[in-house]
């Protein structure tokens, strides 16, 4: 990414927000998903969180977003903080698995999903940047299409131009690639980790090559109730990858991957029942 | 294609009819041929389409009101926690109560005129509309509610951008139904107590033994019953072309 474009992000969402998470609890129906969870996003990073189906991955992202109800109506403890201990749940934009395309509005109207529950889309300043954003995201001219006129992959990118319309510093994505064949998949990576550099972002995927490839960090969560075991932390001296979208084929991805496959492979058996 | 088809049914239908009329030799004051019937249309036509044009309006002013109050009440419902909670069981009695043993009180109350039969098709257009409708909103995407949540989306701003669009094809589908039984309430109506309508004309002629006259009257009230549902279908499809799409 080039210096103006770099400047450009930093202005318009302020300073990176990092997102600390401390004494996090969880339970679905009286199981308790995790207990005195701790969890870090560093500001202006990607971190990835890897783990075996039903490990309660959503949840802790949902935590974060504030959309995680408590079963007995209380406020949710832990719930997560920026550097300032101020809440960052209303400073987050949110990517699911699903595209969440509303089928009766346009390309351009889903992108201004945000500023119409606001508000705020009669805004031309705000208009005008959604259009930006649509082209960013290579899909200039297909403004007044409606959904189902698009590929999946064209879906996922209005999607992600969507939450890149939200301007939020903080950005929390759940499994969004994975329902996307492999060659569409690496393009949306691609694009992803361009255009949400300076971000902070939580990836939720099952894919540790998808995390080895967008992370600056990867956490593997494990167990019931569930741990956080870091797995990469480029941070670390030891790590000598290159900075992300990583090419897939560099040789320490590859080690990584593999070691990272056989970590979920054993996170996989500790779950009471296998899926 | 299926404009053929219709015309086959149609005409299938009218060739049984004759052929039963013939087979069993039934007397024409029980069951008048198909012949006698058009003899009958075309003999008393202005007759026929001054009644009709009377029940097409009660039927059309009834579905009009039926709508507007089934949707207002499905947003009502929609909106606001306590107006389900208060709401939701007047309309279970609404129609628990039959219909047709309120005709006579809404003739009692709103007179022999027009005003009683679009009362009648009104309530029974009402249930449909809003059941439907409040099922539809109901039933609104989590996901969306989700995404809107983390967008900081008021209550009524995610009613009126995500959830009232949302549930329209909900909503058409009680149109359908409403469509379908409005002629019934009309009708009904005419039958308890009117001066003017094809129900009044069927119980006159019925009265008289003109029985060919009142089998026109009731093929003109098919007829008009089937263009009706037929060409609300169409509007409903033109309107929500998304829907199609979608499935």
């Amino acid at each position: 990414m080039d210096e103006p474009q770099r400047r450009d992000i930093a202005a318009e969402t302020g300073a990176p927000v990092a997102v600390h998470l401390h004494a996090a609890r969880l339970s679905y129906r009286g199981a308790v998903v995790f207990e005195g969870l701790d969890l870090d996003l560093p500001a202006g990073r990607t971190t990835c969180l890897l783990g075996p189906s039903g490990v309660g991955k959503t949840s802790l992202l949902r935590l974060i977003a504030g959309l995680a109800d408590s079963e007995d109506g209380g406020a949710l403890p832990g719930a997560a903080v920026d550097q300032a201990g101020r809440p960052v749940h209303d400073r987050v934009a949110y990517m699911a698995q699903q595209d969440l395309l509303l089928p009766w509005a346009s390309v351009l109207g889903n992108v201004l999903l945000g500023p119409r529950l606001r508000g705020e889309h009669r805004q031309p300043e705000i208009a005008r940047r959604a259009r930006g954003l649509i082209a960013q995201v290579g899909l200039k001219g297909r403004e007044d299409d409606l959904p189902a006129r698009l590929s999946g992959g064209m879906r996922q990118r209005v999607a992600l131009a969507r939450t890149l319309a939200e301007n939020r510093p903080i950005v929390l994505m759940d499994e969004p690639f994975s329902a996307l064949d492999a060659i569409t998949r690496f393009a949306l990576q691609e694009l992803a980790a361009r255009l949400l550099a300076e971000r902070t972002v939580l990836l939720v995927t099952h894919d540790p090559l998808e995390a080895l490839r967008l992370g600056h960090r990867i956490y593997v969560m494990a167990g019931s109730p569930a741990r956080l075991e870091t797995a990469l932390d480029v941070r670390d001296g030891a790590v000598d990858l290159p900075p992300p979208p990583r090419d897939p084929g560099n040789a320490d991805v590859l080690a990584r991957q593999a070691d990272l496959l056989k970590r979920l492979a054993r996170a996989r058996e500790e779950m009471p029942e296998l899926p | 294609m299926s404009v053929l088809r219709g015309l086959v049914i149609f005409l299938g239908l009218i060739v049984a009819w004759q052929a039963l009329v013939w087979l069993t030799g039934v007397e024409p004051y029980i069951l008048p041929g198909p012949l006698a019937v058009a003899g009958a249309l075309a003999a008393r036509w202005s007759l026929l389409a001054g009644h009709a044009g009377y029940t097409i309006l009660e039927i059309l002013l009834g579905l009009a009101f039926g709508t507007l109050l089934g949707a207002a009440s499905a947003l009502l419902i929609a909106a606001f926690r306590p107006a389900r909670q208060w709401l939701l069981p007047v309309l279970v009695v609404s129609q628990a109560v039959p219909v047709f043993a309120l005709a006579p009180v809404l003739v009692l109350w709103f007179g022999y005129g027009l005003a009683s039969k679009v009362a009648m098709a009104t309530l029974i257009i009402y249930f449909p509309v809003t059941a439907a409708f409040t099922d539809g909103l109901r039933r609104t995407d989590p996901g969306w509610l989700d995404l809107a949540r983390t967008m900081g989306g008021s209550r009524l701003a995610v009613l009126r951008v995500i959830r009232v669009p949302a549930a329209l094809p909900a909503l058409a589908s009680g149109l359908r139904v409403a469509t379908a039984v409005a002629p019934i309430g009309a009708v009904v109506g005419e039958w308890v107590g009117s001066s003017a309508g094809l129900g009044y004309l069927m119980l006159h002629a019925n009265a008289r033994l003109q029985v060919d006259l009142m089998f026109a009257a009731l093929f003109v009230l098919a007829v008009f019953a089937v263009l009706l549902y037929f060409t609300v279908d169409r509007l409903l499809r033109l309107a929500l072309p998304w829907q199609a799409e979608q499935s």
